[in-house]
């Protein structure tokens, strides 16, 4: 049995004033998935986002939740929860304050007293994120990836149906993202939401995601795992988005598929990259002239300008 | 000497010769004896101070300060939605704010009897409503509380907007966004989130409207006649008319002294809220 459909885009559109930003996008998205929406950065992922969040109306389509079409609820009657680019922390609030502006909302009460239900929770969700010690800190005491797991706790507190992620990991620097990667992925795990991620690094999304869908220039491209978009992709634009690959005679291989040895097809050497973890050999092949690069060990010996041979087997290579 | 004092000093100058030396003329005058005919002599006094205990001022000190709290709160309830529409008009932000400030090319005096043809018995709007039927007799519309405080909205009510429209303008539109995706309705929304950020916005524009009313006399003069007496009227007296100029001093202090013990405490209290 096919896991269930929680949240269903049905052949959405969206057209700015200038130029059309979502075209016929259709997808769904299975209860207690990690969903990423994969693409350059302009391709509508984000418009999508916000269409399932309320902030843009579709021009045309439809989007249903748990069987419910919620395109025409303004953003406060759907229960989604959003992890904001920029993070949005009330500035005037603190890490508390803000973790509970959704709860004292809900409630339909302006303060809550301790030792409640929702204070609880609160403090339960702050443990989650690491933050229990800065509950009484404002946002701008707080270090980037602090004040993104504050914008998670927020989210995640309401247990929305859906939780939706603008590239949360854009004002991170690069070291953090990697460990803060992990750290989602495991968290998504325990507390069961379905995510909704949007990402234009591609490592992001293949680390962490159940299935990926790609988008380019408002549409999508392909959809499914991790595993399945690197290794078959179905169009030359995913191949390419996904990571590096070598164009042969209209086949691709990955750098990583491609042997360098004593037989096969000449290759001139053109240049030799040392990466740490492996060296990124550049070659043309003599027959040809087609660019080609390889991964070799990092010990490797070659040099430019020496004449190889590659080989790669058949079932490493993308027909598209 | 340093080139940036060199450029401070004629606004400093400026500021002594036209605030601290004229303050100073005040207090001392304050402490003296009032002349015959108007001006100060000798001998040094505090009766001019003790005088100020006189219920009568009390009464108006009161007055002046529930007109110029009214006159502000109805630029705050004026001025918000204005603001707010500024700035989030785009591109016309710039036609809009210049609109605001309009009113500024011509004198406040002008402005203010323009205030007085409209509402006079034989005015504007009582001839027009008399004309279509509706009335029989003209409203009282001019001199009294009720026009004062039309005057001052009116005048006052730009200084209101501007700094509202500074914090509108700069407030991140994600927050807005963020505080709906967490279920507030807009009500909501205006209340725990805009109106908190807008929080320096509000006070500036409260000082800057609240202060030059709770002195006014021209407003309260042409538009409140000699019905609605406020402080600064009090003070211009004393000075024309009254020939007191002692008092008149001590009069203008006592404002001084109350308007900023006001301001510090709103301050604290706005340092708090933050």
């Amino acid at each position: 049995m096919p896991p269930e459909t929680l949240l269903e885009l049905r052949r959405l559109f969206k057209d700015f004033a200038t130029q059309r930003a979502v075209a016929d996008v259709s997808l769904e998205i299975p209860r207690g998935a990690f969903f990423s929406l994969l693409g350059p950065s302009g391709c509508g992922k984000t418009t999508i986002l916000r269409m399932v969040a309320g902030f843009e109306t579709p021009t045309s389509g439809e989007v249903w939740l748990n069987g419910q079409r919620i395109d025409p609820l303004p953003p406060y009657q759907r229960n989604v929860n959003t992890v904001f680019q920029s993070y949005a922390l009330f500035p005037h609030l603190t890490v508390q304050g803000n973790v509970a502006f959704g709860l004292r909302h809900k409630k339909g009460s302006d303060d809550i007293k301790k030792g409640s239900d929702d204070i609880n929770r609160v403090l339960d969700v702050l443990k989650q994120v690491r933050l229990e010690a800065k509950a009484s800190r404002k946002p701008s005491e707080l270090s980037g990836g602090e004040r993104q797991r504050v914008a998670l706790a927020r989210a995640i507190v309401l247990q929305p149906d859906v939780l939706l992620l603008d590239e949360p990991f854009s004002a991170l620097d690069p070291l953090l993202r990697k460990q803060v990667r992990i750290e989602l992925r495991d968290l998504q795990r325990r507390v069961g939401v379905t995510f909704l991620f949007v990402t234009h690094d591609q490592e992001e999304a293949l680390s962490m995601s159940d299935r990926i869908a790609v988008m380019n220039a408002g549409a999508l491209e392909q959809v499914g795992t991790p595993r399945e978009i690197y290794a078959r992709p179905r169009t030359r634009f995913v191949a390419d988005f996904l990571g590096a690959m070598n164009w042969i005679d209209g086949i691709g291989v990955r750098p990583e598929a491609v042997n360098i040895t004593q037989q096969g097809r000449k290759a001139v050497v053109t240049g030799v990259t040392y990466l740490g973890s492996f060296c990124h050999i550049a070659m043309k092949l003599i027959e040809g002239g087609e660019a080609i690069a390889a991964q070799a060990p990092p010990g490797s010996t070659l040099e430019t300008g020496q004449t190889v041979c590659v080989t790669w087997n058949r079932e490493d290579e993308v027909h598209v | 000497m340093k080139l940036r004092n060199l450029f401070l000093t004629p606004a400093a100058a400026l500021m002594v010769v036209t605030l601290v030396a004229p303050l100073a003329i005040v207090c001392v005058y304050s402490v003296l004896t009032r002349g015959a005919y108007g001006g100060v002599e000798l001998p040094w006094t505090i009766e001019n101070f003790t005088r100020l205990w006189d219920p009568v001022y009390g009464v108006i000190f009161l007055r002046s300060f529930w007109i110029a709290a009214v006159a502000t709160a109805f630029c705050l309830v004026l001025g918000f939605p204005l603001a707010m529409f500024i700035a989030r008009s785009g591109s016309r932000k710039n036609l809009y704010l210049s609109l605001v400030i309009l009113p500024f090319w011509t004198s406040f005096l002008i402005r203010t009897y323009a205030w007085m043809f409209l509402l006079r018995d034989t005015g504007i709007i009582n001839s027009a409503l008399q004309a279509l039927g509706i009335i029989r007799e003209p409203l009282p519309l001019l001199y009294n509380d009720g026009a004062v405080i039309l005057g001052l909205v009116y005048g006052f009510l730009p200084f209101m907007v501007l700094p509202l429209y500074a914090t509108l303008e700069r407030l991140d539109p994600s927050l807005l966004e963020a505080a709906a995706d967490l279920g507030a309705r807009p009500r909501d929304t205006l209340v725990r989130v805009t109106l908190p950020l807008c929080a320096p916005g509000i006070r500036a524009g409260a000082i800057l409207v609240f202060v030059p009313c709770l002195g006014t006399y021209l407003t309260s003069d042409l538009l409140g006649g000699s019905k609605t007496v406020l402080i600064g009227n009090v003070v211009q007296n004393q000075f024309t008319a009254a020939r007191d100029w002692p008092f008149g001093a001590a009069l203008s202090l006592a404002l001084m002294a109350i308007a900023m013990l006001l301001l510090f405490a709103v301050r604290k209290r706005g340092e708090e809220l933050l």
